[in-house]
């Protein structure tokens, strides 16, 4: 089947007849099955084309072979959805044991404004279990293969969704990022990955992680569908009070216009430091320069700047991270959710029931666990939880300075290209230094992307990261379209 | 050092748990009562819950106004600063009935703080004294667990029922005490229509903080903490019991342990649930998927302004306006169902009945569940007003309306429970009595005032009561003089 570069690509296809969303719905379930990339957990096979048949004949009858994109803006659009997040009647996993078993009752906002849209959801897709991991190594359903190269991990922990994106195994997908998780697998796997504000897109219906961090985001195979998405799942939402009442901009409308100029004159860069530390790999610090070089040469000012607690960020980030993380985990003691071991039942006490069914957590998500425990414990809370939001707070200001003076911030999204498959499993500590550079953005809230500008020479893709001030998505589209078209 | 001789003070803390009677729950959509007055829990277990209260993967909590306006409510009319930001904090605790693993409370800073209640108790009300409230926070109750034998059910109906716990400082003294601060509480958050009040169904649930200590001692002695009663007499009883069993164990040379008990009323008794040791860590901290709750002051302000006439206000005014006594007034707006119900009566009846309505509303009659109408009372209070029947003969006929229900008019008829006041009909009675108690007659016309007694007792009896006593006395003195 054709590779199609855009969803504006597929909507000229409908209108044209060359292919209607049965047909590319048929295409993708095709491709998935003859793939290798353990990208989905779930397929939504009969659901998917039950939605495509409807709007195949509504394309052919009602709209009269043109797509209504204003209407329906992601018409006939074949989506993967990352497993962390609910779809009425569907099963959600989580990328774990635990939710083997798990139906939901019910459809995560984001998912329903997608759908409502127009778009057909062919699974749910693979990820670390309970989105904890950076490789896609933590997931109980086995880990997702590089789409390009088999030896090294797509990361983490929205890996199906990357994977599956760039392999050409749906349009476009949802992933989720609380430290990275979207920003990473995108640059690994060579696709665009976009994290809105917090507070942007509703977490209802989103398996929480990490309440205060957790954002759904596109993943997608351009700036201009990343837009598209975005715009359509953002807003306020009565079922989540963490959700915003800003108004969204037509973020379309950014990219289209910055797209017909791609001037940056005027944009301000912000190059911080402490980013372009030692041990950053020098292919990708390369291929990053070599963009912001891009974006100079195109008009940009670029302004070195500091954003001197980012030394800070990792450990902050795993106090809070983790502390949430074993509060949100408390619902899955088996007796509402959570799979029961055969033998759990023949428990003496509550306590070795608990036990048993808390067992089905993996290696990583129970280290989580029980570090998040200890930290909230009583006579811990001041020096861990309430420390790290203090931490928090004097990171957001550090931001807050650096955005008087510049539009965006630009960084490598990673230190390295994609690793080897088990190349840091054993080492947890090193792990969690994957996400040096997506952290930040997390902890303070912001709008953050992975746009890939090249890669280095084996091939794999290297991402550049851009960080825009809160709730000025379009200023990041803007940014983001200009990196891509520079990379090209 | 401690001994038989030794005089000691109980030391008594309560936390009680107003259930708020909001529609819906306080996180969630379902419901959080019924019409019928009846719980929710009583519904088909686990029919009345939505993905929020159920706790399901991904739900999140978005807080029901209603429950926030109301807890404020509750914090005006007890006196307490109201926080513009108060904060939800997670309390952890694994348990069936908690499908979150958690329960959504507040802990470091709660939405009212340092308020007090004016008590009164003794025989008459005539002691009075100020009791400290520490704070009052929003919090969600949990489902029920229903055990069988080898297996446990849990029924998530009731989880997300939104309550407020109001805690006390330690400054009553007495379980008479710790009742009438109850009873104050109880009839202030009925009165703001905050709560149902319907004990039964677990609406309002008690907490109580006790310890002993050497009266006169600065330092407060180890508590415990009695669970979960739901009635103000048996915290009175407890509380009693409590107080002595840890006296008992002091004078035996044992130590008090900091623990849970709970109170069994059949046998009077509390008995150990869980010691301090046992006991939780519940690792709070606040809850990242509620932002700070934020009160304008304008919304304080209206509250205030929309405040109903709290029971104390109430209670003034119908010493003022009826002249009804401080202890009768007290009694009349100890639940708001027994205000509305004496105003009405008294509506029915005009100003002049109030006094005898609450005398007959304060003889031990109970309203709540009973057949009586305010007209009932508001008759019955015209005919003693008029001299029609008795006092006595009005609460036959309460009796009467309660056993088998009927007309109060129709119920003094059948009965014969007017009062003799024709003239005719009691001279010749009294004349016959005169006649029959010669001996009577002549001492006390020599001087022996006291027989009157004697003989208005004689001639009442001769009426089998039903004469008009004021009536009857004037007649028999006349008689009596020749």
């Amino acid at each position: 089947m054709k590779n199609y570069k855009s969803i504006r690509e597929v909507h000229d296809a409908y209108n044209s007849g060359e292919t209607d969303p049965l047909k590319l719905t048929r295409d993708f379930f095709s491709n998935i099955h003859a793939s290798s990339h353990n990208a989905f957990i779930t397929l939504c096979e009969t659901r998917a084309l039950k939605q495509a048949e409807v709007l195949t004949q509504d394309l052919l009858g009602k709209y009269a072979k043109r797509v209504p994109r204003e209407a329906l803006p992601l018409f006939g659009i074949p989506l993967g959805i990352k497993d962390v997040l609910t779809i009425d009647g569907v099963r959600t996993t989580a990328g774990s044991k635990m939710l083997d078993h798990y139906i939901a009752p019910y459809t995560a906002t984001a998912v329903q404004k997608l759908e409502d849209a127009g778009s057909i959801t062919l699974g749910k897709m693979n990820m670390d279990e309970f989105a904890m991991g950076s490789s896609n190594e933590n997931s109980a359903f086995g880990n997702v293969v590089h789409p390009t190269h088999s030896d090294r991990v797509p990361g983490g922990s929205s890996g199906g969704s990357a994977a599956a994106v760039a392999a050409n195994l749906c349009m476009a997908a949802l992933g989720t990022d609380t430290g990275g998780s979207i920003r990473l697998p995108a640059s690994f796997c060579g696709v665009v990955g976009m994290k809105p504000t917090y507070g942007r897109i509703s977490r209802y219906g989103q398996i929480a992680f990490a309440s205060s961090l957790d954002q759904i985001g596109p993943m997608t195979r351009s700036v201009e569908d990343a837009a598209l998405l975005s715009q359509v799942m953002s807003g306020k939402d009565t079922y989540d009070s963490s959700c915003s009442t800003e108004a969204v901009q037509d973020w379309s409308r950014v990219v289209f216009d910055t797209a017909k100029n791609p001037n940056a004159k005027g944009l301000r860069i912000g190059v911080p430091k402490e980013y372009f530390i030692d041990g950053i790999n020098a292919e990708v610090k390369t291929a990053v320069l070599g963009a912001i070089e891009k974006l100079k040469v195109a008009g940009a000012e670029v302004i070195p700047i500091s954003l001197p607690h980012t030394r800070y960020a990792v450990s902050t980030y795993y106090v809070i991270a983790l502390c949430e993380a074993s509060s949100n985990l408390s619902r899955f003691d088996g007796v509402r959710f959570g799979t029961r071991p055969k033998d759990a039942m023949e428990s003496k006490s509550l306590d070795e029931f608990y036990k048993k069914v808390r067992a089905n957590f993996g290696a990583e998500v129970k280290r989580r666990i029980i570090l998040g425990t200890f930290a909230l414990s009583s006579g811990y809370y001041d020096a861990y939880y309430k420390k790290a939001g203090q931490v928090r707070r004097l990171m957001r200001g550090d931001f807050e300075k650096a955005f008087q003076k510049v539009d965006v911030i630009v960084s490598p999204v990673s230190p390295t290209t994609a690793f080897k498959v088990g190349e840091k499993s054993k080492n947890p500590l090193q792990m969690y230094l994957t996400d040096i550079f997506t952290i930040p953005a997390s902890l303070a809230g912001l709008p953050s992307m992975s746009v890939p500008v090249g890669r280095d020479q084996e091939g794999l893709s290297i991402g550049l990261h851009l960080i825009a001030p809160r709730f000025q998505e379009s200023m990041l589209f803007k940014a983001a379209t200009l990196a891509e078209r520079l990379a090209t | 050092m401690i001994d038989a001789s030794t005089e000691f003070e109980t030391v008594i803390g309560l936390e009680v748990h107003v259930q708020l009677a909001t529609d819906s729950k306080i996180f969630s959509t379902a419901r959080a009562r019924l019409e019928t007055g009846k719980s929710v829990a009583d519904e088909i277990p686990n029919a009345n819950t939505t993905p929020v209260c159920s706790g399901h993967p991904g739900s999140l909590p978005a807080l029901n106004e209603k429950a926030v306006l109301y807890a404020i409510k509750a914090g005006l009319a007890t006196g307490c600063t109201i926080n513009r930001a108060s904060f939800f904090a997670r309390k952890h605790y694994f348990y069936p009935d908690s499908p979150k693993g958690y329960q959504i409370s507040q802990y470091e800073l709660p939405i009212c703080e340092r308020g007090e209640l004016q008590i009164e108790y003794g025989n008459d009300g005539e002691l009075t004294k100020r009791v400290g409230i520490t704070r009052i926070h929003m919090e969600e109750d949990a489902g029920k667990s229903v055990h069988f034998s080898g297996y446990s059910l849990v029924n998530l109906n009731r989880a997300g029922v939104p309550l407020i716990e109001v805690v006390s400082e330690p400054d009553m003294r007495s379980p008479e005490e710790a009742g009438a601060y109850l009873r104050k509480l109880y009839g202030i958050v009925t009165a703001l229509g905050i709560c149902d009040g319907n004990l039964q169904e677990g609406n309002f649930r008690c907490d109580a903080n006790v310890s002993i200590r050497p009266k006169g001692s600065p330092q407060f002695g180890t508590r415990t903490e009695i669970k979960n009663v739901n009635s103000f007499r048996f915290v009175e009883k407890a509380i009693e019991f409590e107080a002595s069993r840890q006296r008992m164990s002091l004078l035996a040379g044992e130590k008090i342990i900091q623990e849970t008990r709970l109170y069994d009323s059949d046998k009077n008794q509390t008995f150990s649930m869980r010691s301090k040791e046992e006991a939780q860590d519940y690792r709070y901290f606040p809850d990242p998927d509620l932002p700070p709750l934020i009160i304008e002051e304008g919304v304080i302000e209206a509250l205030k302004k929309s405040l109903p006439e709290l029971p104390d206000q109430k209670r003034d005014r119908l010493m003022q306006t009826f002249g009804l006594t401080r202890f009768q007034a007290g009694l009349m707006v100890a639940t708001s169902s027994l205000s509305k119900f004496f105003e009405e009566s008294v509506k029915l009846g005009g100003d002049d009945t109030a006094k005898t309505i609450a005398n007959l509303l304060s003889a031990g009659t109970e309203i709540e569940g009973s057949i009586f109408t305010p007209a009932h009372f508001s008759d019955l209070a015209k005919l003693i007003g008029d001299k029609t029947i008795s006092v006595s003969a009005a609460k036959q006929v309460l009796s009467i309306l309660s056993a088998k229900g009927g007309v109060v008019a129709k119920i003094v008829e059948r009965e014969g429970l007017k009062q003799v006041s024709d003239l005719s009909a009691l001279e010749p009675i009294i004349d016959q009595i005169l006649a029959s108690n010669p001996k009577q007659l002549e001492e006390y016309r020599s001087g022996k005032d006291k027989l009157l007694g004697f003989f208005v007792g004689q001639a009442m009896k001769a009426t089998q009561g039903k004469a008009n006593p004021a009536l009857l006395q004037e007649l028999v003195m006349k008689k009596l003089k020749g």
